[in-house]
C-alpha cells in the first residue's frame, strides 16, 4: 500500500500527539491517583438504610477528625436527604470550612441521580445498588450549587441544595 | 430474478448503473421519513430552547421532558437511520446494483422500522414513555416505547443483509477484482451497525422488554448502561462514516477532483471498524460500579479511533490542494480559491469538516480519563453533538441531498435552489455557533443538561447560566428557520423543481493511482480482529459485573409522569 510522505509525517505527528496524551492521561490517573469514581461497592437499593452511612442519624455533614468531613447523601427523585436540622426541617445548606477534606458517599433509593457540586469536580453518577464515593479537598472559598444532572423524571430540575465553603 | 445489471468498464473510467424507477422509490421512501422527521424533532427543538430561556411555559400540560424525548429519540435514532440507509442503498445500487428480490426485502425492512417508529412515537406522545433516548433503567417507559426500538434495529438488519448480498453477488460476477470503494465503505458500516446494535438488542429482549411487561422483577442497571454504550458509542460512527463516505469519494468528484488514495480510504474504514465498538466506557467514566483500570484502557482504545479521522483529513485537504494545483493555483493555500464555494453540494460538507475540528477537540476532552469530570453531563455535552452530529453530519446529508434526490427524482438543482441551500447552510451554521457556543460555555459554568428551566433556588452560579441559555435560544430559533428552509428545498427538489437529469458525483481514481493491496478485502480477518478487541475490552469488565452485582432494580414508572 501506497502512503505518501507528506501523509506519513503527517500520520505519524497526529500518532506521536495521540501517544503525549495519553502519557498525560496515565500518569494523572496512575501515578497521582487521580481516578473518576470506580470503587464498586455494592448495596441493596431497596434497603439503603441498612448501610451504616445511609442510616437517619448519619445522614448530611459529620466531621471526623480536625480537617476532615463526610457528607452522606441519599438521593431520590426529586430530593437530595441530608438528615435534618435540630428543627426537625429537611437539611438545604452545608457549610464546610476551607481546605478540609471531604468525602461525598451518594446512595439513590430509586433512579439514576447526578451529583455536581457546580465549579468542583465533583461530578458522580448515582446508580441504584452502588454507593458513589469521592474524596476531594474544598480549596475554593464560596457558595456552590450542588444539582443533579442526570435526568430523573419530571422534577429533575427541582433537585439541589447549597454547599458553602467559608474561609476560617 | 438475478442480478442482471453490471458494471461496464470502459478503458478510462468505470461507468455506473442507471438508477430505475422502482428503486428510487425505495430509496426516496426512507429520506422522506428523515425529512419528516427533521420537521417534527426541529419543531421539539425550538421549544425546548424557549422553555430553556425561562421566558415560556409549555402549553396544554405537555412536559419538558417529554418534548426532549421526541427530539432525541426522533433526531438520534430515526431521521439518521433512515437517512443512512436509504443512502447507502443508493450508493448500493449506483456501484454493485440491486436485484428485484433484494428489493422486496428492503421494502419489508423499510415498514418495519417504520410500523417500530410509529409504536414509539405513540407510546411517547400519550407522555408514557418520557425516558430521553437513553432510557437508563430503572426508569420505565411503556413496553410499547422498547418494542418499537426493537423493530426499529431489526429493520435495519434486514438492511444490513440485503448490503452484503449486494456485495456477495457482485463479487461472484467479478472474481479477482476489489470492490467498488462506496460499497466497500458501505460493507463496513453495516457490519459495525449489526455488531453494535448486538448489544442493544440484547439490552432489549433480555432485559427491558420482559421487564417492563411485568416477566421479571428486577432489571440489572449497570448491565444494562453497559449495553447500552456498547451501542451508544458506534452509533456515533454510524452516523459519521456516511458523512465520510460522502468526503471520501463524493466531494472530490464536486471538486472536479480524483479520488486522493484508494486504499488509505479502506484502511480508515477498517479501523473505525475495530475501534469503535470497545469503546463505550468512555460514556461511563463516573459510573461507581466499573473497575478505573479498564476504564482506561477503553480511554487509549477511543484515542486510536481518533487515527482514521486525522487521515480522513489529511486525505480531504490532499484532494483540494491536488485539485487546485491542476486547476493552476500556486503558493501553500493557493488551492483555496479554487474551490467551488458557491456550488452548496460542496458548501454544506465543508462547513460540516470546519465544525469537525472544535467537535473532534472536544471529543477528545470528554472522553479524557480525568477531565470528564468537569463537563460529565453538563450541557457542554450537549454543545458537543450538535457540532459533531447536528452539524458535521447533518450539513453533510444536506449536501448529499442537494445532488441525491433530484438525481433521484428525474429533477434539477436549479440555479436558484442552489442559492436558497447556500443561505440555508449558512443560516445553519450561524445558528448552531451561537447555539453550540453557548452550550459549551454553560457547560464549563457547570450548567447541567437535559434539565428543565431552573433558577435551583437563586444561586450565584445559576443566575450566570441565564444569558447562555437566552443565547442558545436565539440560535435554535435561527436553527428553527433553517429547518424550515431545508424542508422547503427539499420539498422542491423531490416535487416541484424543473424535470432533468442531476449527475450522481463519485469521484474517479488518478490514471496512475497505486494499486489497492487485495488483502483489504479480506472480510473474515476484519470481522474477526473487530470481535476479539470487543472481547479484550468487555470480557473481564462484564463478569465482573455480573458476579458482583448488586440486587436488581424494580422498575418506576412514576418520576416520568407514568400515573
Ligand atoms: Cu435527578
Amino acid at each position: 500500500m501506497h502512503i505518501h510522505k507528506f501523509e506519513k509525517i503527517c500520520i505519524s505527528v497526529g500518532i506521536a500527539t495521540l501517544i503525549f496524551f495519553l502519557v498525560v492521561l496515565g500518569y494523572g490517573g496512575f501515578h497521582l491517583g487521580v481516578h473518576p469514581q470506580s470503587h464498586a461497592e455494592t448495596i441493596d437499593p431497596g434497603n439503603v438504610q441498612a448501610h451504616e452511612a445511609f442510616q437517619k442519624e448519619n445522614l448530611g455533614l459529620t466531621q471526623v477528625s480536625e480537617d476532615q468531613y463526610i457528607v452522606n447523601v441519599v438521593a431520590s427523585s426529586f430530593n437530595y436527604d441530608l438528615g435534618v436540622d435540630e428543627e426537625g426541617k429537611p437539611i438545604r445548606h452545608i457549610r464546610i470550612p476551607k481546605r478540609a477534606t471531604v468525602l461525598y458517599q451518594v446512595a439513590t433509593i430509586d433512579v439514576i441521580h447526578g451529583f455536581h457540586i457546580v465549579g468542583t469536580n465533583v461530578n458522580m453518577m448515582v446508580e441504584p445498588g452502588y454507593i458513589s464515593k469521592l474524596e476531594t479537598t474544598m480549596n475554593q472559598a464560596g457558595e456552590f450549587t450542588l444539582l443533579c444532572n442526570e435526568y430523573c423524571g419530571v422534577g429533575h430540575h427541582m433537585m439541589f441544595l447549597t454547599v458553602e465553603v467559608y474561609e476560617e | 430474478m438475478s442480478l442482471a445489471k453490471r458494471i461496464i468498464q470502459t478503458e478510462a473510467s468505470t461507468v455506473y448503473l442507471p438508477i430505475t424507477k422502482p428503486e428510487s422509490k425505495l430509496y426516496m421512501s426512507f429520506i422522506y421519513v428523515a425529512f419528516i422527521s427533521l420537521l417534527i424533532a426541529g419543531l421539539m427543538g425550538l421549544l425546548q430552547v424557549f422553555v430553556r430561556s425561562g421566558h415560556f411555559t409549555l402549553p396544554f400540560g405537555i412536559d419538558y421532558y417529554q418534548v426532549l424525548t421526541v427530539h432525541g429519540v426522533v433526531l438520534a435514532l430515526v431521521l439518521t437511520t433512515f437517512f443512512i440507509i436509504g443512502f447507502q442503498y443508493a450508493l448500493m445500487g449506483k456501484t454493485v446494483g440491486i436485484s428485484a428480490m433484494q428489493r422486496s426485502w428492503a421494502w419489508i425492512g423499510f415498514w418495519l422500522m417504520t410500523l417500530g417508529t410509529v409504536i414509539t412515537a405513540i407510546s411517547v406522545l400519550l407522555g408514557r414513555a418520557s425516558v430521553l433516548y437513553t432510557f437508563y433503567a430503572p426508569l420505565q417507559a411503556h413496553p410499547a416505547f422498547y418494542i418499537g426500538l426493537t423493530l426499529v434495529v431489526i429493520g435495519s438488519w434486514i438492511a444490513c443483509f440485503i448490503n452484503w448480498r449486494q456485495l456477495y453477488v457482485w463479487k461472484q460476477h467479478h472474481p479477482g477484482e476489489k470492490s467498488p470503494l462506496l460499497a466497500f465503505m458501505v460493507n463496513i458500516n453495516m457490519i459495525m451497525w449489526f455488531i453494535a446494535t448486538l448489544g442493544l438488542a440484547a439490552a432489549m429482549l433480555l432485559q427491558f422488554i420482559p421487564w417492563s411487561l411485568g416477566f421479571s422483577e428486577t432489571i440489572n442497571v449497570l448491565v444494562s448502561r453497559t449495553l447500552f454504550w456498547y451501542f451508544g458509542h458506534p452509533l456515533v460512527y454510524f452516523w459519521l462514516l456516511p458523512a465520510y463516505m460522502a468526503w471520501y469519494a463524493i466531494i472530490p468528484k464536486i471538486i472536479g477532483g480524483k479520488l486522493f488514495n484508494d486504499s488509505l480510504a479502506r484502511l480508515s474504514f477498517i479501523l473505525f471498524l475495530f475501534f469503535s465498538i470497545p469503546v463505550g466506557f468512555h460514556h461511563q467514566l463516573s459510573e461507581p460500579g466499573i473497575d478505573t483500570t479498564w476504564k482506561f484502557i477503553q480511554v487509549v482504545l477511543t484515542f486510536v479511533v481518533i487515527v482514521p479521522s486525522l487521515m480522513t483529513a489529511f486525505s480531504l485537504f490532499a484532494t483540494f490542494e491536488i485539485t487546485g494545483r491542476k486547476k493552476g493555483s500556486g503558493g501553500l493555500f493557493g488551492w483555496w480559491k479554487y474551490l467551488p464555494w458557491k456550488d452548496v453540494r460542496f458548501l454544506a460538507p465543508f462547513i460540516g469538516m470546519l465544525a469537525f475540528i472544535p467537535g473532534g477537540v472536544g471529543g477528545i476532552i470528554n472522553a479524557s480519563h480525568q477531565m470528564n469530570a468537569v463537563v460529565h453531563n453538563t450541557i457542554w455535552v450537549t454543545g458537543h453533538f450538535h457540532l459533531t452530529v447536528g452539524t458535521t453530519v447533518i450539513l453533510t446529508f444536506f449536501g448529499i441531498t442537494y445532488w441525491l434526490v433530484p438525481h433521484l427524482m428525474n429533477r434539477q438543482l436549479t440555479p436558484s435552489l442552489n442559492k436558497l441551500g447556500i443561505i440555508q447552510s449558512i443560516t445553519w451554521a450561524v445558528g448552531m455557533l451561537i447555539m453550540s457556543t453557548a452550550m459549551h460555555i454553560q457547560g464549563l459554568l457547570g450548567g447541567p443538561r437535559r434539565s428543565a428551566y431552573s433558577d435551583y433556588g437563586g444561586t450565584a452560579q445559576a443566575a450566570e447560566w441565564g444569558a447562555y441559555q437566552m443565547a442558545q435560544a436565539i440560535g435554535g430559533t435561527i436553527l428553527f428557520i433553517a429547518i424550515i428552509l431545508m424542508v422547503y428545498i427539499f420539498i422542491k427538489l423531490a416535487f416541484f423543481a424543473p424535470r432533468g437529469e442531476e449527475e450522481f458525483p463519485i469521484a474517479e481514481e488518478e490514471e496512475d493511482a497505486p494499486p489497492t493491496p487485495m488483502w483489504m478485502e479480506r472480510w473474515k480477518l476484519w470481522i474477526v480482529i473487530a470481535i476479539a478487541l470487543i472481547l479484550f475490552a468487555y470480557t473481564i469488565p462484564f463478569i465482573d459485573m455480573i458476579q458482583h452485582s448488586p440486587p436488581g432494580s424494580p422498575p418506576f414508572d412514576w418520576p416520568i409522569g407514568n400515573r
